[in-house]
């Protein structure tokens, strides 16, 4: 990590321009880059998408297979999400078992995913106790120019809202179909420069930060997940006011969520 | 949280408004910390919080390992919480498992924005958390302990950490979630605050809660962490007290 060094002097041109509410590329505080969402990218998965936030790129592919449920929950399938900062999208990812860094976005996509009951796990057992769908949230993120936990829930979520239950492949069923999701976790990070907090921010921003904050919505209107990460702090007037921020653009993202079907 | 085939859930708030162990909704667990337990660490502290067990050993500013890691500017903060195996009802498998490198990344960087690392450039200041009895809210007791165990080991903070988990229980806002409301519970959100700031270092949160729900559990937190911190200072003062001056001592 210690290549890992954005120029000083860009970071602090980075806090100047924040103090006067302006970013580096000619964003407002509370304007998300563009997102676009590729549904169906990969053939070969259960369910895929490829989502762009401007320079960074993240694909997910779900894939499941019959395994067998958890002593602990009998009834429920298995889901498994896991994100991978492969080293060809950038000088800092290294290769080797999953870092700190890769390890807090799987879990945060994941957690969100749980939490808003985006899938309804009891749905995905076949015989309790004995045999359940294991499914398998692969995100590998491609391009990184900041805010990869956005990127890849977005990728997560719209690849599952896609995927397909191979149950005739498996022989577990008579035909494939889909995978039935209940609600549409978002998230949403924002990061401190100075006193101005803006929303998606770039990989030079995230090292400019003062502390980075993501928040999870769904479209009932509910809080499904908060992580506070990087060096930094947020007042509690500050988490109030990015939660009300992260309804808004989770709304928009909701509506370019499309299936991943194949 | 909404715990798939999940056991029988149990009556979490009662008629007279009660949870399950007798508390208020605003009421903490008892809280007892140490500071100081341990003779070989630089630093170390011991918290006893409702049935949880945590030791806290904090150890630099040294050497930095691996090397790589090292800082020209400042020091480097490392933070190892780790589950003894034996301190949850089913065995814990021992090693670093995604959940507490999670949580050590956390609550370094908790504790890397309260301490003046820049006075410690080219060294590593290790914080080592090991939970040897769980019952929820095991990385609050974690800050809590690291951040007294950094301040008896003289490392230079803007101020200590106290942390605590807020959480919905059926239904209802509720400070300092206990194992079974953390498991049969709608919420759960950690949060470890700078009291002289105001300001949160460390947050999650996982559940649903609306947003007039997380107000109210973000402004609860902040009022138990104030009454933490209190405790904490006085484990403090309480190590490094001295008795009254034998008169004629001077």
């Amino acid at each position: 990590m210690s290549e890992e060094v954005t120029a000083e002097i860009l970071q602090t041109h980075i806090l100047d321009l924040a103090a006067e509410g302006r970013r580096l590329d000619g964003r407002g505080p509370d304007e998300y880059r563009a997102a676009t969402i590729e549904p169906g990218f990969v053939v070969t998965a259960d369910g895929s998408a490829l989502v762009r936030l401007g320079e960074t790129i993240a694909l997910a592919g779900i894939k499941l297979e019959p395994g067998k449920p958890f002593p602990d929950t009998p009834n429920a399938g298995v889901l498994t999400t896991n994100a991978e900062l492969i080293p060809l999208s950038s000088p800092t990812f290294e290769p080797g078992p999953p870092q700190p860094g890769a390890i807090e976005v799987s879990r945060v996509v994941d957690r969100a995913i749980r939490a808003a009951e985006m899938i309804d796990l009891t749905k995905l057992c076949v015989t309790p106790g004995e045999k359940s769908w294991v499914c398998y949230v692969d995100i590998h993120i491609l391009g990184h120019d900041g805010n990869l936990i956005d990127a890849a829930m977005l990728a997560a979520v719209s690849a599952l809202s896609g995927a397909t239950v191979p149950a005739k492949r498996f022989e577990v069923g008579e035909a494939d179909y889909p995978l039935e999701v209940h609600h549409v976790p978002i998230e949403c990070t924002f990061v401190r420069l100075g006193e101005t907090i803006v929303v998606d921010p770039t990989f030079d921003e995230e090292h400019a930060a003062q502390g980075r904050i993501t928040v999870a919505t769904d479209e009932a209107g509910r809080v499904v997940a908060m992580q506070k990460g990087l060096v930094g702090a947020f007042s509690p007037d500050d988490v109030k006011a990015v939660v009300r921020r992260a309804f808004v653009h989770g709304d928009r993202l909701r509506s370019q969520v499309g299936g991943g079907r194949r | 949280m909404g715990s798939v085939g999940a056991k029988e859930v149990p009556v979490l708030l009662n008629a007279e408004g009660l949870r399950i162990d007798g508390r208020r909704l605003d009421e903490l667990r008892p809280l007892q910390i140490r500071a100081g337990p341990l003779r070989q660490a630089d630093g170390s502290a011991f918290v006893e919080w409702g049935q949880n067990k945590v030791m806290a050993a904090v150890y630099g500013p040294r050497e930095v390992h691996p090397r790589h890691l090292q800082q020209s500017t400042k020091a480097v903060i490392q933070c190892k919480y780790n589950m003894a195996a034996f301190s949850v009802d089913e065995r814990k498998r021992p090693g670093l498992d995604r959940r507490s490198q999670e949580i050590s990344k956390v609550i370094a960087e908790a504790l890397e924005s309260v301490v003046f690392a820049e006075e410690f450039p080219r060294t590593s200041i290790d914080v080592y958390i090991e939970v040897l009895q769980a019952n929820a809210g095991t990385r609050c007791a974690g800050v809590v302990a690291a951040s007294v165990a950094l301040a008896d080991a003289g490392i230079p903070m803007v101020d200590l950490l106290p942390a605590v988990a807020v959480g919905k229980v059926a239904g209802a806002i509720a400070l300092d979630l206990k194992k079974e409301e953390d498991n049969f519970g709608e919420a759960d959100l950690p949060m470890a605050l700078v009291p002289q700031s105001g300001r949160l270092v460390l947050l999650q949160m996982e559940g649903h809660m609306t947003e007039p729900e997380l107000a109210r559990a973000l402004d609860l937190g902040v009022t138990g962490c104030r009454a933490i911190y209190e405790k904490m200072k006085a484990a403090l003062r309480e190590r490094y007290s001295v008795g009254p001056i034998p008169e004629g001592a001077a």
